[in-house]
């Protein structure tokens, strides 16, 4: 008897720790919500309140060290930098009131606005200074920004062989910061807008030490909404920053971010009404097509086929372009993923740049190297006599996803059957491990993904010049890497989107260097009464100051 | 103890150096040269052998290190703050579970060959074959999408554990009445109940201290590295309800090459099994009179 008693005792009592120790995010945020979603508080006005997922932690708010879309999301709202992307994805100034550049466009100047960190400290030029030379310093995993922005120094301390002190930012005085490129950079307002960019307060960021950015209190806001409230692996909140210099354009009064892992209980959170926007998984697809709160996003990840061009057969363009040709796209689209994605011709996909009268990039440059099977196969047989060959038997790196399996078997069924005397030999290993066949170019054919760095072209198009660390497949058209040199310092707008219209071209109407396959997209469920919630295709995703609820 | 511990810390981390990839972010993106400085900031360039005892020293000193992808996170703080929900649903499936199973395999012991013993084991049966996730999906659409009864998903008051602990307790329900149901029919068979029997106890007396004691003993040995596995987290239950637990933790760490978190909580699942195991040694003194350990062995 006594030592049941003892027993019970015991495991009361580890009950009892263990669910103290749970850290519930609160019941009466709870209630809360319960309230708004009726919709009313008092007065007519609908509620601004936003609840959303997302499908992970955030890993770290440092903005220097922050390398996730998560994260991003959060740093775009809570902070801001000299610029922002606008519903339209252009870069326009945010903190900076005024931008001038000297005559070679090497010395950009820009003097801040008005505007207060949460803890009622200035904003400061120097607080840019401290920030950016913090990710040279931290080795942060987007350092190569500023190399790409062209900032001077950068490279080379990326390289260690300078110090981070001597990065190219220059507080003049409290106003005014003095950047110094290496060139003139067309992408430089571009990249202006990417969360590595953001100022940061030093004395701040020195007091919390390590734990810097890594609670809902260790970090200062001086964006349109504060966090306020991060219980790890649970959820954030955003709450509008009424210190924020812009914050009477902002309507949304609070932002609920709950983390959901698994996509079918993103579902039924929707259909409860806990969530207002959620990503469906091709398996939800079918179930939720009719729904009327149902679209499709076009996203900017593009699926692509990489060709070894050291094979002694896939060196010859014409093989490349019928292998190109003999893929019916939307069969895999439509029929095999059906998951929102859209077939793809080119390297820069749709919707993701227009030109500066509004038109696609897409649009602008058409479709590359499409065909009908017949075609694929008249180019095949001419181009297979050329190298002198009756037959290929090639092997297609992937890794070993659902997504990428499907793919890949799709892919040898049309080869096959397309190409007369072709043979595709599939070997699935994992991400990492494809990755390092890649850069190591160990491969006939590889199933490789991309995604943009920054809002431009560019980024789907400098990759494929020689020594480039992403080109990975030693392909190599001097033609194209003068192109790129001459665009990356090319000012004259409308002549550099010449230029890189030409880039692709060149790529693919010449070369068909690479097979692209497909855009990704997500299906999405969102609730009509959420009006101007916009999605950048680079960058932070989405930037919640100018959406409100109806 | 310390030395099982030792050969499963050198184990995983001779085993980890296998695993391609890098645990550094964005590994698309990362140029060679970023991969060196950023492996030589990590001291990951150095030899393996050299890298192992740098760990062990640090281990020594009780530092268990930084998570790659949660920069800036000790692992510490990271087992600390995702066991809290891991072991209380484990822990309510657990006892609930148990208790159940006890019940269902007890009863289709007793009523051996009735519609009870084929109801009871027809249960276990689909509750080992259906797969938890199915279940479980299959419980947060009813009761939390059709009725509305219960939170569908995430972790937010008490009410939130009821669903992800019901559904990781059916493989205990199962577990446990198939072994109690077994262990019971062959202890009921023991000389030593027909003794019992013909001393002219009652029934309730032969069943509960004879037979069910008995029987209970394998049932014990089962349970201690069930109950570590279940209350260090899931991770397809944790996934499904949103539960910010540690199985779902150590799965992603593997997969990112979170190198010091899967180390990290391989200790920890480690040390736990081998502190249960010892608990189930215990408690084997409370279950059997015949097991003394204070005195040496006294049959």
């Amino acid at each position: 008897m006594k030592k049941k008693t003892w027993l019970g005792f015991v495991i009361l009592v580890i009950f009892s720790l263990i669910v103290s120790g749970c850290n519930f995010s609160s019941s009466d945020g709870n209630k809360d919500d319960k309230k708004k979603d009726g919709g009313t508080e008092g007065d007519d006005k609908v509620a601004q309140v936003l609840n959303i997922y997302a499908s992970s932690d955030i890993p770290t708010l440092d903005s220097t060290k922050a390398h996730d879309a998560v994260a991003f999301d959060v740093l775009n709202n809570v902070n801001e930098g000299l610029f922002r992307q606008d519903e339209n994805n252009q870069s326009v100034p945010a903190l900076a009131e005024n931008h001038e550049k000297n005559e070679d466009e090497t010395v950009h100047t820009f003097t801040l606005r008005d505007a207060k960190w949460s803890n009622g400290e200035p904003v400061t030029a120097a607080d840019f200074e401290y920030a950016w030379k913090r990710v040279m310093e931290e080795a942060g995993p987007y350092n190569y920004m500023l190399v790409t922005a062209g900032i001077k120094n950068a490279e080379a301390i990326l390289n260690e062989e300078m110090d981070a002190g001597e990065l190219g930012i220059k507080a003049i005085d409290e106003k005014t910061i003095e950047v110094t490129l290496e060139a003139a950079n067309p992408l430089f307002e571009t990249l202006l807008a990417f969360p590595t960019f953001l100022p940061q307060n030093q004395k701040f960021v020195e007091e919390q030490g390590d734990q810097y950015a890594l609670e809902a209190e260790n970090i200062l806001a001086n964006g349109p909404f504060k966090l306020v409230n991060w219980t790890q692996e649970q959820s954030w909140k955003m709450v509008k920053n009424e210190d924020y210099w812009d914050a009477e354009n902002v309507k949304l009064e609070e932002v609920n971010v709950f983390v959901v892992k698994e996509p079918s209980a993103g579902a039924n959170l929707y259909e409860t009404g806990k969530i207002d926007r959620v990503k469906l998984t091709s398996a939800l697809i079918d179930q939720y097509a009719d729904n009327e709160d149902f679209s499709i996003d076009k996203e900017s990840g593009i699926v692509f086929l990489r060709f070894n061009h050291n094979h002694e057969v896939l060196k010859n363009a014409e093989i490349r372009r019928a292998i190109g040709m003999a893929i019916d796209r939307n069969g895999l689209t439509d029929v095999i993923l059906k998951d929102g994605s859209s077939p793809l011709y080119g390297v820069v996909p749709e919707a993701f740049y227009f030109s500066p009268d509004q038109k696609d990039y897409r649009e602008l440059n058409g479709d590359f190297n499409k065909g009908t099977p017949e075609e694929a196969k008249v180019v095949w047989e001419k181009a297979l006599a050329e190298v002198g060959q009756t037959e290929l038997t090639v092997s297609l790196n992937i890794a070993d996803t659902d997504e990428m399996k499907k793919v890949a078997e799709f892919l040898q069924a049309q080869l096959e059957d397309n190409l007369p005397g072709f043979k595709l030999d599939i070997k699935a290993v994992p991400f990492a491990q494809r990755l390092e066949i890649e850069k190591a170019i160990e491969y006939d054919l590889s199933l490789s993904t991309w995604g943009p760095d920054y809002s431009d072209p560019m980024t789907y198009l400098d990759m494929w010049i020689k020594g480039s660390s992403a080109n990975r497949m030693d392909y190599h058209n001097p033609k194209l890497d003068e192109l790129v040199q001459e665009a990356r310092i090319e000012t004259d707008l409308s002549k550099r989107y010449e230029m890189l219209l030409g880039i692709e071209k060149i790529l693919l109407e010449e070369d068909a260097a690479v097979a692209p396959l497909y855009q990704r997209g997500s299906a999405i469920l969102q609730r009509a009464k959420i009006k101007d919630l916009i999605k950048h295709p680079a960058g932070a995703e989405f930037d919640y100051k100018s959406a409100y609820i109806e | 103890m310390i030395i099982t511990l030792f050969v499963i810390v050198t184990a995983t981390f001779f085993l980890m150096q296998f695993l391609p990839g890098t645990p550094f972010t964005n590994p698309e993106k990362l140029t060679e040269k970023q991969l060196a400085l950023l492996n030589a900031k990590y001291g990951l360039d150095q030899p393996a052998a050299v890298q192992y005892l740098r760990y062990i020293g640090n281990l020594l000193q009780g530092d268990f290190g930084y998570s790659f992808q949660y920069q800036g996170r000790t692992v510490v703080s990271m087992i600390s703050d995702r066991i809290g929900p891991s072991a209380l649903i484990g822990l309510q499936a657990l006892v609930f579970g148990t208790i159940v199973g006890l019940a269902l395999g007890i009863i289709s012991a007793l009523r051996h060959n009735t519609i009870l013993d084929y109801g009871s084991v027809t249960i276990a049966v689909l509750g080992m074959s259906i797969p938890s996730f199915v279940f479980a999906a299959l419980l947060q659409y009813i009761v939390g999408v059709k009725f509305q009864l219960l939170p569908v998903a995430l972790w937010e008051s008490y009410a939130s554990t009821i669903l992800p602990s019901l559904a990781l307790s059916v493989t205990v329900i199962a577990t446990v009445a198939r072994f109690i149901r077994s262990e019971m029919l062959e202890v009921l068979g023991q000389d030593y109940v027909t003794t019992a029997r013909a001393k002219g106890l009652r029934e309730s007396v032969v069943i509960g201290k004879h037979v069910f004691r008995n029987a209970l003993i394998p049932v014990v040995t089962m349970l201690g590295p069930l109950a570590v596995s279940i209350m260090t987290g899931t991770l397809v239950i944790e996934k499904i309800f949103g539960v910010p637990g540690l199985g779902e933790q150590f799965t992603l760490s593997i997969l990112v090459l979170d190198y010091s978190v899967i180390m990290g909580i391989t200790l920890f699942y480690s040390a736990l099994f081998i502190l249960v195991v010892f608990l189930v040694d215990l408690l084997y003194g409370l279950l059997d009179p015949r097991i003394d350990y204070k005195q040496g062995g006294q049959a």
